[in-house]
C-alpha cells in the first residue's frame, strides 16, 4: 500500500494545500509544519502556473504573488526535500502541465522522486495525455492521482479509477476552486458511481472551505482536499507572518474537529 | 497520427470536467460534418446572411507599383461583420443549437470574434457572453459597445494581464462551471480537439472558394498565398484545401517591436513546444514554463499560443512561417489605403507587408493575400501609433 493510500486509514483524511512562494517559500516551509502539526494528513503543494485553467481567484493571486516572487519548479522542489523527514503527512506536488514538460518529463520524476514527494497531481493533463509523463512517476514510486468529475460517463469514470494511485480526487462540482459554489447536487449518488469502480480512497475536493462542509463531503468520502480556504489565508494576514501561521494553525484544527466527529 | 493530433501537436490538456463536453461536441461535430442537410444550412446562412462568397480581387494599382507578382486579395473583409470571423462563429452556432444549447459564450481580444459571436447569437436567439481582457475592453471600445448592441454580456477580465490570453482562460474557467447548458465558441483553430479541426472547417471555405476563383481568372492555381498568423485561423481556412497542392503556403506573424525586444508575437518564429489552452503547440514561454504574454500593436494578433496544425505544418517545412513588425505593417496598411482604397485591418496588413516584400522578385507569379478583415476598428491604434513616431522600427 502506498504512503499516500495509507495516509487515509484509520480516520476521515484532511488533506490540505498551499501555493509555494506565496507569500515566500519560507513561510510555506513553515506553514506546512503547521499544517502538519494541526491535523492535515496529507499535504498538497502548489505549483503557481501564469494560467490556472482549474482555479478560481484566491488560487490565481496567489501563483501571481509566489511568480513575481521568482518560485520556480526546482524551488518548489527544493523546499520538498527541506521538508523530508521534518513532517508526518506525505506531500504531493500539485501542477499544470507545462512547467513539468518544460523541465522534462524524466528529469521531473527524478526530482520527484529524490524529493521525497508520494505524489503528484496535474489538473491539466487527463489520463488520455499523460501516459508518459504518469508512467515515468510509476517506475519511481511516485503515485499520480488522477481527478474524477461529476459529469463523467461511467466508463470514464471507471478508467479514471483503474489509473489513478494513491487516492482519487474527486471534485465536487462543475467549476473551478475557491468559488464558493454550491456542491454538486447529488454528491451521493456521484460518489457511489465511483465507489462501484475503485477501491482507492476518495478526497472530494473544490469548494470546501468550512468544518461544516467538510463534514458533510467526509460522510461521502474517505477525506476531504481543503485549499482556497488555506490559501486565501495570506491575503487576509498580509505581511503579518505570525499572524498567518496562526490563523492557518486554527483553521486546520476546526477542520480536524469537524472531520474527528463524523 | 493519434486522434486530435496534427503530428506531435493537437491534443486535449484540459480538466477533468471538460472531458464529457468535448467527447459530446466530438460526436455531435463528426456527425454534422457528414450531415447534408446541416452543410446547406451552414451554406445557405453564409450566403444570405454572412455575404459568401467574399470576391478574389486582382490588386491592379498595387500590383503596377511593386512591379513583380500578379497581386490578388481574398476580400474576407467583405464579410458581414467585417472579417472571416463569422465564418466560424455561425458554424458554431449552428453545433450550439444541434447540441441543444442555448446559450453560447466567446472569447475576444480585438473584439471581432466577440462581435461575430453576439451576432450568430443574436441570429439564433441565443443568450452570449463574452469575455474580454480590460485593457482590450479600453483599446476596443466601439466593439465592445457592438456586442451589447447585439444583446450580448460583456465581461472584463482582470486576471493576468487582463487580455486574450487571460481572457481566454476565464473563457475556460466559465465553461467548466456552466459546461451542462453552454457551448464555448472558440474563435481560432487553437484548444482542445476538436476545436481546431472545426474551426478549420468552418475557414476552410476562404481556401476553397479563392481556389475556384483563382482558376477561373487565371487557369491555374497561384504560385504562394500569404496569410497573417495570430491563432491562425483565417491562415489555416486559407491555407488548408492547397495543401496537396504545389503552391507555396506562407504564414506571417506579429514581430511588434522586432522579435530581438522581446515585444512580440512571433510564437512559431520565437517560441518553443508546449502547453497553453488545451494544445500542445509552439508557444511563447519563459524557461521555466511560464507563459510570456505577446505584443503587437495588433490585437488580434496579440497571443501567445498559435494553432497545433500551424506548428506541425512549420515542422513538416509545408509551409514557411515569417514575421513582420508594427512598422512594416502600417507601412502595408497605408499603402493599401491610397493604392486601391481598402482600409485593411491591421492584422491582415502583416501578411499584405510580406507580399509586398517578396513581389518585386516574383515577376510572372501569381500571389493570393488574405485580406482577413477591414481596418475601422484599427483607426485609434494607427493614430496613436502615427501620433508617438514609432513608425522607425
Amino acid at each position: 500500500m502506498s504512503r499516500l493510500t495509507r495516509a487515509f486509514s484509520g480516520r476521515k483524511a484532511l488533506v490540505t494545500y498551499v501555493t509555494a512562494g506565496d507569500p515566500d517559500l519560507k513561510t510555506t516551509a513553515e506553514r506546512v509544519l503547521c499544517l502538519d502539526a494541526s491535523g492535515a494528513d496529507v499535504i498538497e503543494l502548489g505549483l503557481p502556473f501564469s494560467d490556472p485553467q482549474a482555479d478560481g481567484p484566491v488560487i490565481q493571486a496567489a501563483g501571481q504573488r509566489a511568480l513575481r516572487g521568482g518560485t520556480t519548479l526546482a524551488k518548489v522542489l527544493d523546499l520538498a526535500s527541506s521538508l523530508r523527514g521534518k513532517i508526518k503527512a506525505p506531500l504531493v506536488l500539485m501542477g499544470y502541465c507545462n512547467p513539468l514538460f518544460t523541465y522534462g518529463e524524466e528529469r521531473f520524476a527524478d526530482a520527484a522522486a529524490a524529493s521525497g514527494l508520494s505524489g503528484v497531481i496535474v489538473p491539466d493533463l487527463p489520463y488520455d495525455e499523460g501516459e508518459s509523463l504518469y508512467g515515468a512517476l510509476e517506475r519511481r514510486g511516485v503515485d499520480a492521482v488522477l481527478m474524477a468529475a461529476p459529469n463523467a460517463a461511467t466508463g470514464r469514470l471507471a478508467e479514471v479509477g483503474r489509473r489513478s494511485r494513491g487516492f482519487l480526487y474527486c471534485v465536487s462540482l462543475l467549476g473551478v476552486t475557491g468559488t464558493g459554489k454550491a456542491l454538486h447536487g447529488d454528491l451521493e449518488a456521484y460518489m457511489a458511481r465511483v465507489r462501484a469502480v475503485t477501491t482507492l480512497p476518495l478526497a472530494l475536493g473544490f469548494g470546501i472551505d468550512s468544518p461544516e462542509k467538510a463534514r458533510l463531503c467526509a460522510s461521502l468520502a474517505d477525506g476531504v482536499v481543503v485549499g482556497s480556504a488555506l490559501v486565501g489565508l495570506v491575503e487576509t494576514c498580509g505581511d503579518d507572518r505570525p499572524r498567518l501561521l496562526e490563523e492557518t494553525g486554527r483553521l486546520v484544527r476546526s477542520l480536524r474537529e469537524g472531520l474527528d466527529g463524523i | 497520427m493519434k486522434r486530435g493530433y496534427y503530428g506531435p501537436f493537437g491534443g486535449r490538456y484540459v480538466p477533468e470536467t471538460l472531458m464529457a463536453a468535448l467527447e459530446e461536441l466530438e460526436r455531435a461535430y463528426e456527425s454534422l460534418s457528414r450531415d447534408g442537410a446541416f452543410q446547406e444550412e451552414l451554406s445557405c446562412l453564409l450566403e444570405r446572411f454572412g455575404g459568401r462568397p467574399t470576391p478574389l480581387y486582382f490588386a491592379e494599382r498595387l500590383t503596377e507599383h511593386l512591379g513583380g507578382a500578379k497581386i490578388y486579395l481574398k476580400r474576407e473583409d467583405l464579410n458581414h461583420t467585417g472579417a472571416h470571423k463569422i465564418n466560424n462563429a455561425l458554424g458554431q452556432a449552428l453545433v450550439a443549437r444541434r447540441l441543444g444549447k442555448r446559450r453560447v459564450i466567446a472569447e475576444t481580444g480585438a473584439g471581432q470574434h466577440g462581435v461575430a459571436t453576439a451576432t450568430a447569437a443574436a441570429r439564433f436567439g441565443l443568450e452570449c457572453t463574452v469575455f474580454m481582457g480590460e485593457e482590450d475592453m479600453g483599446r476596443q471600445a466601439m466593439n465592445v459597445e457592438r456586442m451589447k448592441l447585439l444583446g450580448a454580456e460583456v465581461v472584463p477580465v482582470t486576471s493576468g494581464t487582463g487580455t486574450l490570453k487571460d481572457a481566454t482562460n476565464e473563457a475556460i474557467r466559465h465553461w467548466v462551471a456552466t459546461v451542462e447548458g453552454t457551448h464555448y465558441i472558440i474563435g481560432s483553430v487553437v484548444g482542445p480537439h476538436p476545436y481546431p479541426m472545426m474551426v478549420r472547417d468552418f475557414q476552410r471555405v476562404i481556401g476553397d472558394e479563392t481556389r475556384r476563383q483563382v482558376v477561373a481568372d487565371e487557369g491555374r492555381l497561384p504560385d504562394l498565398i500569404l496569410a497573417c498568423v495570430g491563432g491562425g485561423s483565417n491562415a489555416m481556412g486559407m491555407f488548408h484545401p492547397f495543401r496537396e497542392d504545389p503552391v507555396d503556403l506562407v504564414g506571417v506573424e506579429a514581430a511588434g517591436r522586432g522579435i530581438a525586444t522581446g515585444h512580440h508575437a512571433a510564437t512559431l518564429g520565437a517560441g518553443r513546444v508546449g502547453v497553453l489552452h488545451g494544445s500542445r503547440s509552439y508557444l511563447l514561454q519563459d524557461d521555466d514554463g511560464q507563459v510570456i504574454e505577446a505584443y503587437s500593436l495588433s490585437a488580434g494578433l496579440d497571443y501567445p499560443g498559435v494553432g497545433p496544425e500551424h506548428s506541425f505544418l512549420k515542422e513538416a517545412g509545408r509551409a514557411e512561417y515569417v514575421s513582420v513588425t508594427d512598422g512594416e505593417a502600417v507601412e502595408a496598411f497605408r499603402l493599401l489605403c491610397r493604392l486601391e482604397g481598402i482600409i485593411p485591418a491591421l492584422e491582415s496588413a502583416h501578411a499584405l507587408a510580406e507580399a509586398m516584400k517578396r513581389a518585386p522578385r516574383l515577376g510572372g507569379k501569381i500571389l493570393v493575400v488574405c485580406l482577413s478583415g477591414r481596418g475601422d476598428k484599427d483607426m485609434d491604434s494607427i493614430k496613436s501609433y502615427l501620433g508617438k513616431g514609432e513608425n522607425q522600427s
